[in-house]
């Protein structure tokens, strides 16, 4: 049996896959569904400082193998999720990442400060979701802006700082190597590509924000591209995401140099998508006598 | 925390009109810490994880029977994923993910009201019948008030759970030529239940409003997981954002409409 370990920033990860933001709620949402100890650790639903009720109007959209989505960060606020939601996420017995945006530098300092005191096991900080006017992707353009924020949020964070990156920034090595430079531990990519549909009855756009994000298989091999860029442009620990479906999906990110994976819209098609995902890379590492992912990762660039 | 996902065989098929379908569905015992009542609803998908439509279908509870553990649904056909649906025989397999979200407490409101109307349209009539059976069965016969477009499917499976059955049709072709809204005197009801198209729950909330008689309505709402994860069904209500899988998708109807 393949060991399906990764050492990730000082933690042992107990498997490869992280359930991605968004995906999966606080975790307890899949805990009668799935065995979430295999997890490699669960990203929570993306946080605030203060919260947020969230985009009025169409959140969901279905493409050719894809979705998209106007969620708009719709999240209790950070004290709330410390009081109510990160107990119970603590009990899933995986690793417990705190997904935290915000509209300013301030509130996401502010925020990290109390999920590092709550104890949270690692950070990711969300500059790039696309579906708020302000902060979130304000920040996930411009790699100074990127650096600008991280670096402030560095000075606070007391647990490994993951930066979870837009496929929009204007270049993603550029981006990669200024949010390492500003003090990030990992790098994780990316998140939804922005697009746009229209509802031909209404003659108007779907969303009320006219754009929205697109997740699923049908982004994958661009967010490949871009997990191969970040790879190349920086020493820190890449995770890669963006329309894994299958052991077979996520084997290409771990062998294009991705140290894990998250697995995001394929828990909607798959509610045992994350350990389903897990048990078929150990398959195909049985299969082909690979006993750790240590002997794979990054073997594409080689 | 009480949804499970497994595959389960189509034991039964059956066509009730053009766009009508009712599937049966057994679980065999598995999983038995996860039986529904009436309201809530599960995800279905009889097609591969990367096969179109991208999403499972959520899709209510029309009957559960205890005795042979079978699941019913009855569903539109509406789009691919329907279709997909209703393409199933039986001996087919699918993927169901559920119950999901809160229904009707049953034993609670018999226990709470003694006169109660089930108001349903179209296919939201659909769950109704496994919340008048469950009233049947805790002592209370609810009258039911149904409307539907042109013809009425699915009423004979009614008949023992409920006291009175009225059937009104837009065309007139069956029943009372109007809106099941007609029929209704919210102010003899202790309580009123009701699902269906947003614009007859939206008069019946009014009704009930205007004659200080509770209403619940079960919501639909399109969902990605059903669980409570993606946050893609939520409604901005007076009490605040609230998901339709997971909160609801049965909410004091004052909390939800205007």
């Amino acid at each position: 049996m393949a060991d399906l370990h990764v050492d990730f920033l000082g933690k042992r990860l107990a498997g490869p896959v992280v359930a991605a933001s968004g995906t999966f709620g606080f975790g307890p949402e899949y805990a009668d569904i799935e065995d979430l100890r295999l997890l490699g650790g669960i990203s929570g639903k993306g946080l605030t400082l203060h919260g947020q009720p969230g985009n009025e109007g169409e959140r969901l959209y279905e493409t050719p193998s894809g979705l998209m989505n106007s969620i708009g960060l719709q999240n209790p606020g950070v004290q709330h999720f410390i009081d109510c939601e990160l107990p119970a996420m603590r009990r899933c017995g995986t690793t417990v990442w705190a997904n935290l945006g915000g509209h300013t530098i301030e509130e996401n300092v502010e925020g990290v400060q109390k999920l590092c005191a709550a104890g949270v096991d690692i950070l990711e900080l969300n500059i790039s979701c696309p579906n708020v006017k302000q902060g979130g992707l304000a920040f996930g353009i411009r790699a100074k802006d990127a650096a600008e924020v991280v670096s402030a949020v560095r000075k606070v964070c007391t647990v490994p700082l993951v930066v979870k990156l837009s496929p929009q920034a204007e270049s993603i090595p550029e981006m990669c190597k200024a949010v390492e430079a500003a003090g990030a531990d990992g790098i994780s990519l990316c998140n939804t590509f922005q697009a746009c549909a229209v509802d031909l009855e209404k003659r108007r756009p779907v969303f009320n924000n006219i754009f929205a994000g697109l997740s699923g298989p049908a982004v994958r091999p661009i967010a490949l591209r871009m997990v191969w860029q970040a790879v190349g442009a920086v020493s820190i620990p890449v995770v890669g995401l963006g329309g894994i479906l299958t052991g077979r999906d996520a084997l290409e990110f771990i062998m294009a140099g991705a140290t894990c994976v998250q697995v995001g819209t394929a828990n909607f098609l798959d509610p045992k998508a994350c350990t389903r995902i897990t048990a078929e890379i150990g398959d195909w590492m049985d299969a082909h006598g690979v006993k750790t992912l240590d002997e794979i990762r990054g073997c594409a660039r080689d | 925390m009480s949804a499970a996902s497994f595959s389960a065989k189509v034991t039964a098929k059956q066509n009730l009109a053009a766009d009508i379908c009712r599937i049966d569905v057994a679980l065999n015992g598995q999983d038995t810490a996860h039986r529904p009542h009436a309201g809530q609803f599960y995800m279905l998908r009889c097609w591969g994880a990367g096969e179109t439509p991208v999403l499972s279908r959520p899709i209510s509870v029309h009957a559960y029977d205890k005795n042979s553990d079978t699941l019913t649904f009855l569903f539109q056909i509406k789009g691919e994923g329907t279709q997909k649906l209703a393409a199933l025989d039986p001996g087919d397999t699918l993927t169901v993910t559920g119950p999901c979200g809160n229904g009707f407490d049953a034993a609670a409101l018999a226990a709470e009201n003694k006169k109660i109307a089930v108001v349903g349209g179209g296919i939201g009539t659909a769950p109704l019948l496994q919340l008048c059976a469950e009233l049947a069965e805790n002592g209370v016969k609810p009258q039911l008030f149904v409307g539907f477009r042109d013809v009425s499917y699915g009423l004979d499976a009614f008949a023992p759970y409920c006291e009175t059955i009225a059937v009104a049709t837009d065309s007139g072709n069956e029943g009372h030529h109007g809106l099941v809204t007609d029929l209704l005197d919210a102010a003899a009801y202790d309580i009123v239940l009701t699902c269906g198209p947003m614009v007859m729950m939206r008069g019946v909330a009014k009704l009930c409003a205007a004659a200080g008689t509770p209403c619940l309505a079960s919501l639909e709402k399109k969902m990605a997981c059903g669980l409570g994860a993606c946050l893609g069904c939520t409604c901005h209500s007076k009490i605040g954002p609230v998901t339709v899988c997971k909160d609801g998708p049965v909410f004091p109807a004052q909390e939800v409409f205007d």
